[in-house]
């Protein structure tokens, strides 16, 4: 005998197993094309590794070659990107965060970095093109990295500034308590309060930048050979992966695809890294 | 009942002979017709108290009755928010510590405090302490060692950290983190420690320990407690004040307010009628 709450329950109980089912088959959806395309970078960038790779230079069509002067031209912009976008963004962040909170004026820096946070990357990169490249006339490394060092930015203040406000007014309050004036307590207690966020935004600004192709396409162009001059224009492993990819040489793609698995693996290296710091920090707090 | 020839103070109708009556030497320090406005809406209205030195005064009420935002107009620390106003006076030891030019930072060193959630720095427990003292006097290693030993042993945590000041301060427990807080407080000598709620967030072996503390602490320092219990007020303070919707309703020493008060709305609280 079947009472009316028995069955509400069992109506209760298939809802939820097909609501269950959906929200699962959506989940396969989107991951399944997400495995794929990285299956097929291992698969076939792991197939094009050799270890000429890591010392030979980017090669014309038709003879052997690595991507040696393109690697290091991502790893030096990169870095030149970080160390000109890094500082300037913590301290935009830490302005927005401990200064202007609430203010009308931090409100408008915030909307505005939210712009330049979602800015495509093309419009950064004709910006540093008209900026320094039409000024000086000629491409160079530095034009990459400032262009690079515009998408680290935005992303650099929003995480700083997120992180700082992630730390209990209670702390600031504690530590003002003591006599001891706000910019001291901003660099000696909620900088370290917030330093494992911010060194992921960092992390994370590293990873989005090193597979840039937009913004290097016309400031850094492309070289195909070596060089250490950030005056000169420099290859970089994104451009090189375009450009390869869209030749009609096998030897070229198969380069195109062991660029694509370097900088994927780069990727996933500092995704883990700053899951490590967050969790090693979360597991201190506790 | 010497000490405290204590004449209820009426936020209502306050008059001068009233406060007068308060103490026999001069208070440590007092609010004077103080009002506090978060935002445009009055949280304070007219308040007169008085902090006894070297005695501990409670400040009791129901939540929002503005007991808080008393105790933390009296180092300031209100002021590090936007739009918020003290007006009216707040002596220590007769200056104006609202007048604009008080220095901040000789104020808040002191007067100290203590909060509700324990907050240590993200640092060793030996830095908690230092931290302070670093930045108001310069102290030489063996100098700044002596310090935070006492500061600790003080704070009754000496016997439980000493052999571990270089771990991170965040390993202690809840009690053992607010101990920390009040050693760090200690740790600048301040003439006056304000607790706001500070064992509301402990467990009440924890709590028990914190009571005691502030019963030791009161021979050097003149003490402010905020609570949401009345035992507690009862049990450690020598003065206690009852505040209502920002309104100081009754101030007197604390037996005779939680055996005889003078205000129906004092009584109604104390014997558990509202609030």
């Amino acid at each position: 005998m079947s009472t009316t709450s028995d069955k509400l329950y069992h109506n209760r109980r298939i809802k939820n197993a097909l609501a269950l089912f959906l929200s699962g088959a959506a989940a396969l959806f989107g991951l399944f094309w997400l495995v794929w395309i990285l299956w097929t970078t291992l698969r076939t960038g792991i197939s094009a590794m050799k270890p000429g790779l890591f010392t030979q230079m980017t090669p014309p069509p038709g003879s052997d070659g690595g991507l040696a002067n393109a690697l290091f031209g991502s790893l030096v912009m990169s870095v030149v990107a970080i160390l000109i976008g890094a500082p300037i963004g913590i301290a935009a962040g830490t302005y927005l965060a401990e200064f202007a909170r609430k203010k009308p004026i931090g409100e408008a820096i915030r909307f505005v970095n939210d712009i330049l946070l979602s800015a495509p990357s093309i419009v950064l990169g004709l910006f540093v093109y008209t900026l320094v490249v039409h000024t000086t006339g000629h491409f160079s490394g530095w034009a990459g990295s400032l262009a690079l060092a515009l998408i680290v930015l935005p992303v650099v203040v929003r995480t700083t500034d997120e992180m700082l406000q992630l730390v209990p007014s209670t702390m600031r309050e504690a530590a003002l308590s003591l006599g001891v004036p706000q910019w001291k307590v901003t660099l000696q207690v909620l900088y370290r309060s917030a330093l494992p966020g911010i060194v992921t935004g960092i992390l994370l600004a590293l990873a989005r930048i090193s597979g840039e192709t937009a913004p290097l396409l016309f400031t850094a162009l492309n070289n195909q050979y070596w060089t250490a001059d950030m005056a000169q224009p420099m290859a970089s492993v994104p451009v090189v992966i375009f450009q390869y990819a869209m030749s009609p040489y096998d030897s070229w793609h198969a380069l195109a695809w062991a660029g694509a698995f370097v900088v994927t693996v780069f990727v996933l290296l500092m995704s883990l890294l700053s899951r490590a710091i967050l969790l090693r920090n979360k597991a201190s707090h506790d | 009942m010497t000490d405290a020839q204590f004449a209820t103070v009426s936020a209502v109708a306050p008059t001068v002979a009233a406060v007068q009556g308060v103490a026999k030497s001069a208070p440590k320090m007092a609010a004077r017709d103080l009002d506090f406005f978060y935002n445009g809406f009055h949280a304070l209205k007219n308040v007169n108290f008085e902090i006894a030195e070297k005695r501990v005064t409670a400040l009791i009420g129901p939540s929002g009755c503005g007991k808080s935002t008393l105790l933390r107009v009296f180092n300031r620390i209100y002021s590090i928010y936007p739009k918020l106003e003290a007006k009216g006076e707040v002596l220590l030891d007769g200056e104006n510590i609202l007048d604009p030019g008080y220095s901040l930072n000789r104020l808040r060193s002191k007067v100290g405090m203590v909060f509700q959630k324990p907050v240590p720095f993200p640092m060793s427990i030996y830095d908690n302490i230092a931290y302070g003292i670093r930045h108001h006097e310069k102290l030489s290693k063996s100098e700044m060692d002596v310090r935070v030993e006492q500061a600790l042993t003080q704070g009754a945590l000496w016997g439980e950290v000493k052999d571990k000041l270089k771990q991170s301060a965040l390993g202690l427990s809840g009690g053992q983190q607010q101990r920390l807080c009040i050693a760090r407080a200690i740790a600048l000598r301040p003439e006056v420690i304000l607790l706001d709620e500070p064992t509301s967030a402990l467990d009440p072996i924890a709590t028990g320990k914190i009571e005691q503390l502030v019963a030791e602490l009161k021979d050097h320092f003149t003490i402010a407690i905020v609570t949401h219990n009345m035992q507690q007020a009862a049990r450690c303070s020598d003065f206690t004040a009852f505040m209502y919707l920002g309104e100081l309703v009754e101030f007197g020493d604390t037996e005779t307010l939680f055996t005889k008060p003078a205000k129906k709305q004092t009584e109604d609280y104390i014997t558990g009628r509202f609030g």
